[in-house]
């Protein structure tokens, strides 16, 4: 049977003014927040908590329970931290919601904020969007303008301030702590947990950080209750998601739908691969997720299944690649990123992704040799676990997972003396000609 | 460029927006970039000066980060996505088409000063891939021939507007004041979202009939 499709997030995207106040204010806008507001704190943090709302920036950590984990009458300062440094390879959900709707994250971040008594909230936005930050800019403007942001709030007596920070170009911000630190003014690096965030993040005070799709979840949640939200998706992955379709597919884009939805009915859904092709590899969560293949066509997308088959659900970035696709190729641009975007704090992934992209750039020219095979495995076994943050984890995902379904198609590429793909294949205008 | 008085004021409400004055590093090395066009060392030293850090601190922050240019870029800064998806998808060529248009390497700017050119990291829009950024502006669905067009019509000076972003292209200038902050009264402009964006919103409301 097929999955029917859930737009909460996504519902009013085809309106023109979706993103202006008179818009959001149309469905109701902000009466999640007004409501919210008239409970108490922790029942907010126990409704979150019964809705089974997970983490929706990759890891999946239960958003509820990271809001409990904030001590309570410490007499500290606590912050809530939207991170919308939107950048993992794959990943372009947040972006267009943030276009479209930029006053359903600024509603649950007050929400958020009420819940772990924060007065002060920030969203870490990456700097490469300047339309999106005009956007959200504005929003936050006119949330202050009508008494949603600022002091007595909705005339509860609550207060909140909600600053807008732009990224400057660094994939590494994504990582929580890393982003902390940028926006405490340094160079962002991870930190050594623990501490986790919720007893020392922001100024070593106690902090949330949350994706923007999880927090603009919350809304809904508010409005509809726990078990609306729940009755969604599976046993543990509960709710709605954005899942992001890209690359070789007939019509690419976003498709919102209960967690546990499979490939195989997003691409029917879609169009199907790109027309006279068929279907070789794909992420299902970004490219530090390691790649799938037809095999896990019918996998149900929710964390546990995804887990279960090798890989992770991560950010439902769905990279759909054909039979045109070089996979060393595709492979080594990922690694490439990954060596560019290394902080350069531990030595297992500064180090270690220089020799990957050194390996991987010889085999696809040519100058490979038998050994290589080997020497990448073990490389990847040297930075897996032993990196400090998760870039260098990801890093070897597409490698160790792409050696173990195309193995031949590397050793291909040291009997044919490099690439024995045409590239120009592999294109938009190549598919647009065949079209035509 | 010396910064003005006005400068000074805009920066002294850049530091009040945060709890902690560190903290406005980021938009202050922004906002320096939007008066000068890139960081320079007066820049660093004024920022240093009103956050009461040393240059050499203020320095490596702003090396961290590329955004953050140390030298002048053109007029319009136009980045194209290497990064896997867009790559396969014509990014590579796009990139080396207009390589050898513009005969320029990575990083370089035209002699005319407007068309400065590097390949960049993915940038959240895979759904339009091949993707084109300029002056961190939205070129959606790009191929060869239409970034050669683009560039073409940044060096005659009327670059046609970008896919999802305001009705015309903003200077390089003006769009680091953006990202430090500084509303230019743009953001109604343009579209809500793209087709790709409402791809799965179409498909359930057709359902619904």
């Amino acid at each position: 049977m097929m999955t029917t499709l859930t737009p909460v997030l996504s519902a009013y995207w085809d309106e023109k003014d979706s993103f202006t106040m008179a818009g959001y204010r149309r469905h109701d806008g902000y009466k999640a927040a007004e409501k919210a507001l008239k409970m108490e704190p922790d029942a907010v943090i126990q409704l979150v908590k019964d809705s089974g709302l997970r983490g929706r920036g990759g890891a999946g950590f239960p958003t509820g329970m990271k809001w409990g984990f904030i001590p309570q009458g410490d007499n500290k300062d606590h912050y809530l931290v939207v991170n919308a440094d939107e950048s993992e390879p794959g990943t372009c959900k947040d972006m267009p919601l943030l276009l479209a709707n930029p006053h359903v994250l600024i509603e649950g971040m007050i929400i958020a904020s009420y819940a772990i008594r924060a007065k002060y909230a920030f969203v870490y936005v990456r700097g490469e969007v300047t339309h999106v930050v005009r956007r959200l800019q504005q929003a936050i403007e006119d949330a202050y303008e009508v008494g949603y942001l600022g002091k007595n709030i909705f005339k509860s007596g609550v207060e909140l301030e909600l600053v807008l920070h732009v990224g400057a170009g660094a994939y590494i911000c994504g990582e929580e702590t890393a982003l902390l630190d940028s926006l405490e003014g340094f160079r962002g690096q991870p930190r050594l947990r623990p501490p986790f965030p919720a007893i020392a993040g922001l100024y070593a005070r106690p902090t949330v950080v949350n994706n923007v799709e999880s927090i603009s979840s919350v809304p809904s949640i508010i409005k509809n209750g726990a078990e609306w939200f729940s009755s969604m998706g599976t046993e543990k992955s509960k709710g709605m998601g954005l899942f992001s379709l890209s690359g070789h597919v007939t019509n690419p884009g976003q498709i919102e739908a209960p967690l546990g939805i499979t490939l195989r009915e997003l691409l029917e859904l879609a169009g199907g691969v790109r027309a006279g092709h068929e279907l070789k590899f794909w992420t299902p969560g970004g490219s530090s997720t390691p790649i799938f293949t037809v095999a896990q066509l019918d996998t149900p997308l929710d964390f546990e299944s995804v887990s279960a088959a090798g890989s992770m659900l991560g950010t439902r970035a769905l990279q759909i690649f054909d039979e045109t696709t070089c996979v060393v190729r595709a492979v080594l641009r990922w690694s490439e990123f990954y060596k560019h975007e290394s902080c350069g704090k531990c030595t297992p992934c500064r180090e270690g992704t220089y020799w990957l992209v050194q390996i991987l750039r010889d085999l696809e020219n040519g100058k490979g040799s038998d050994a290589d095979l080997d020497k990448l495995l073990d490389l990847c076994d040297n930075i897996l676990g032993r990196a400090f943050c998760a870039l260098g984890d990801g890093a070897t995902s597409p490698i160790t997972s792409s050696i173990k379904y195309f193995r031949d198609e590397y050793i291909a590429h040291l009997t044919h003396g490099g690439c024995p793909f045409d590239p120009l294949a592999s294109t938009l205008f190549a598919s647009a000609k065949a079209g035509a | 460029m010396a910064f003005t008085d006005h400068d000074m004021e805009v920066m002294d409400s850049i530091i009040k927006r945060y709890p902690r004055n560190r903290s406005a590093i980021m938009p202050l090395l922004h906002y320096a970039q939007s008066r000068e066009g890139f960081i320079t060392n007066d820049g660093i030293e004024l920022i240093a000066k009103k956050l009461d850090l040393a240059a050499a601190e203020v320095s490596a922050v702003s090396t961290f980060y590329t955004q953050y240019k140390r030298k002048q870029v053109g007029e319009y800064h136009v980045g194209v996505c290497t990064n896997t998806l867009c790559a396969v998808m014509g990014g590579d060529a796009i990139f080396a088409g207009l390589k050898e248009h513009l005969g320029l390497e990575n990083d370089g700017v035209t002699d005319d000063g407007k068309v400065s050119l590097e390949h960049i990291e993915c940038n959240a829009a895979c759904d339009y891939a091949p993707v084109v950024m300029a002056n961190w502006e939205f070129y959606d669905n790009q191929s060869v021939q239409s970034a050669k067009d683009l560039v073409d019509a940044m060096r005659a000076g009327n670059p046609p507007a970008p896919t999802r972003g305001p009705n015309t292209l903003p200077t390089w200038k003006e769009n680091s004041a953006v990202l430090a902050g500084i509303s230019d009264g743009r953001a109604n402009e343009g579209i809500q979202a793209g087709e790709p964006s409402l791809l799965g919103l179409k498909i359930s409301k057709k359902e619904a009939k």
